[in-house]
């Protein structure tokens, strides 16, 4: 087995590590600890008033608009990684290229703060 | 050491596995305790900024308090609330602590000691490793929110899920600056790289952004809306009570330690020593110098993170959207044009 794959097949076992080492402080409580339950205990909070209606409220939609930028400018961040890492290698013709995908995603920016979909309202 | 374990230790498949194994134990158990007594250290300097004592009683200087806490928050009444989705109500702690320890797994923390890489996994993509284990977090704060439904949890948990995704553009942004300058994903290398001079000598705005989107995806004050006390109560882990809400708590402070270990690995040379020839001390103080150099960079970070809190007041929402997608965004897209153009210029010269 190369080291390549080696180095995976660590990160997997710590995967595993990661989710015992967050569990088991939950399992250990759940033998220790008392259960008591009754109607208040379990009410929802809501600084001791009785809660009214759904807890499904309404929200702002502008949160969907701020996901779809995310996608777009994560996106890019992921398709400028490689260009970064390979820029010496390849050269000037490859800062023009990326550049021009900057510019491009830039252009985009302006146009959405121009339009107020960055603006929280 | 008995033969037969000595022999079975000399076979290169099952001295890699204990190799690695080691490592992880040594590393879980370090963060564990770090994290522990990073909480005590943030009440115990609040309490100081704010001409207090803090907990002193638990021990000598309160240094047991953190053992004090874990038994009462293990021994708690375990509160089941009725309304909620059970099965992702009681998953989400879970799902918020394991990344912060996953994304550990590329961070070196020395360079060698004893002819062991001081580092658990060296993916050749690091970097882009930590990026994604690190948003997975986001989904532990947004089950929490909506599994407890319960109205203040879920507004907590819809803020938490926007601001973590609009810091995470910037904070992607800014690293692409210091791969264009090294060349490479791997954290090793970046850290080898940083043997002259550091990157924030070289990429100062990176770092500047770095910094405060990292504030940001820990939730840590200036940006801690999602928990914001005085208007949601507690935010997404209103509903949460005993070993599950000391799991979000646990898993802050370990996100915290782990910005903070990526912020030296990245900006602050890692586990390089400055002004200093380690190498003249011979291997084995060179390797124990490199892992203290990190120590004392990480623990100086974990300071300014605590003092940072109990100085500044909160944004607002719409404050703290304006900055990361008005003034951080754009100002990380010009840095990577500006680096790459004098990169690409000193490359034709």
């Amino acid at each position: 087995m190369s080291t390549y794959e080696h180095g995976y097949l660590i990160v997997g076992c710590l995967m595993l590590v990661a989710l015992v080492v967050a569990s088991t402080p939950l399992l250990l409580a759940a033998c220790l600890r008392p259960r008591k339950p009754s109607a208040i205990k379990q009410a929802t909070y809501e600084c001791g008033i009785e809660s009214k209606g759904d807890s499904w409220i309404q929200f702002k939609a502008q949160y969907y608009l701020y996901a779809l930028a995310f996608v777009i400018f994560d996106l890019e961040t992921i398709f400028l990684i490689p260009c970064a890492v390979a820029l010496n290698q390849v050269g000037f013709f490859a800062f023009l290229e990326m550049t021009v995908f900057v510019g491009v995603l830039l252009l985009g920016l302006v146009w959405e703060w121009s339009k107020g979909v960055l603006e929280w309202r | 050491m008995s033969p037969v374990f000595s022999n079975l230790l000399a076979q290169p498949g099952v001295a890699l596995a204990a190799e690695a194994a080691v490592k992880i134990a040594v590393v879980i158990v370090v963060l564990m305790g770090m994290v522990a007594y990073t909480v005590l250290a943030e009440r115990r300097i609040c309490a100081l900024i704010q001409d207090r004592l803090g907990p002193n009683r638990v021990g000598a200087f309160g240094l047991l308090q953190p053992i004090a806490d874990s038994f009462k928050l293990l021994l708690k009444e375990n509160v089941l609330p009725g309304h909620v989705n059970r099965f992702w109500y009681v998953l989400a702690p879970t799902i918020a602590m394991a990344p912060p320890l996953l994304t550990l797994a590329v961070i070196p923390f020395g360079n060698t000691l004893a002819g062991f890489n001081l580092v658990i996994a060296d993916l050749d993509v690091g970097v882009l490793w930590i990026f994604s284990i690190a948003s997975l977090g986001v989904y532990g704060i947004v089950l929490a929110g909506w599994a407890s439904n319960s109205k203040y949890p879920f507004l907590g948990g819809m803020r938490s899920a926007a601001q973590l995704i609009s810091y995470e553009v910037p904070m992607g942004l800014s690293v692409v600056s210091v791969f264009l300058l090294v060349g490479s994903l791997k954290l090793s290398n970046v850290v080898a790289y940083q043997a002259g001079t550091w990157l924030i000598f070289k990429a100062p705005l990176a770092f500047l952004i770095f910094l405060v989107s990292a504030f940001a995806e820990t939730n840590r004050l200036p940006f801690d809306l999602p928990e914001a006390e005085q208007e949601l109560v507690g935010g997404y882990n209103t509903e949460y009570g005993q070993m599950k809400f000391a799991l979000f708590f646990l898993a802050e402070y370990a996100n915290m330690i782990v910005a903070s270990a990526l912020i030296v690995t990245l900006f602050f040379g890692g586990w390089q020593v400055p002004f200093v020839r380690v190498e003249a001390f011979g291997p084995i103080l060179a390797g124990a110098l490199g892992v203290a150099a990190f120590f004392v960079k990480l623990l100086a970070f974990i300071v300014f993170f605590i003092w940072v809190r109990w100085t500044l007041p909160r944004f607002r929402y719409d404050q703290l959207m304006r900055l990361g997608w008005r003034v951080l965004l754009p100002l990380a897209l010009l840095n990577i044009v500006a680096t790459a153009l004098a990169l690409a210029l000193k490359l034709r010269a």
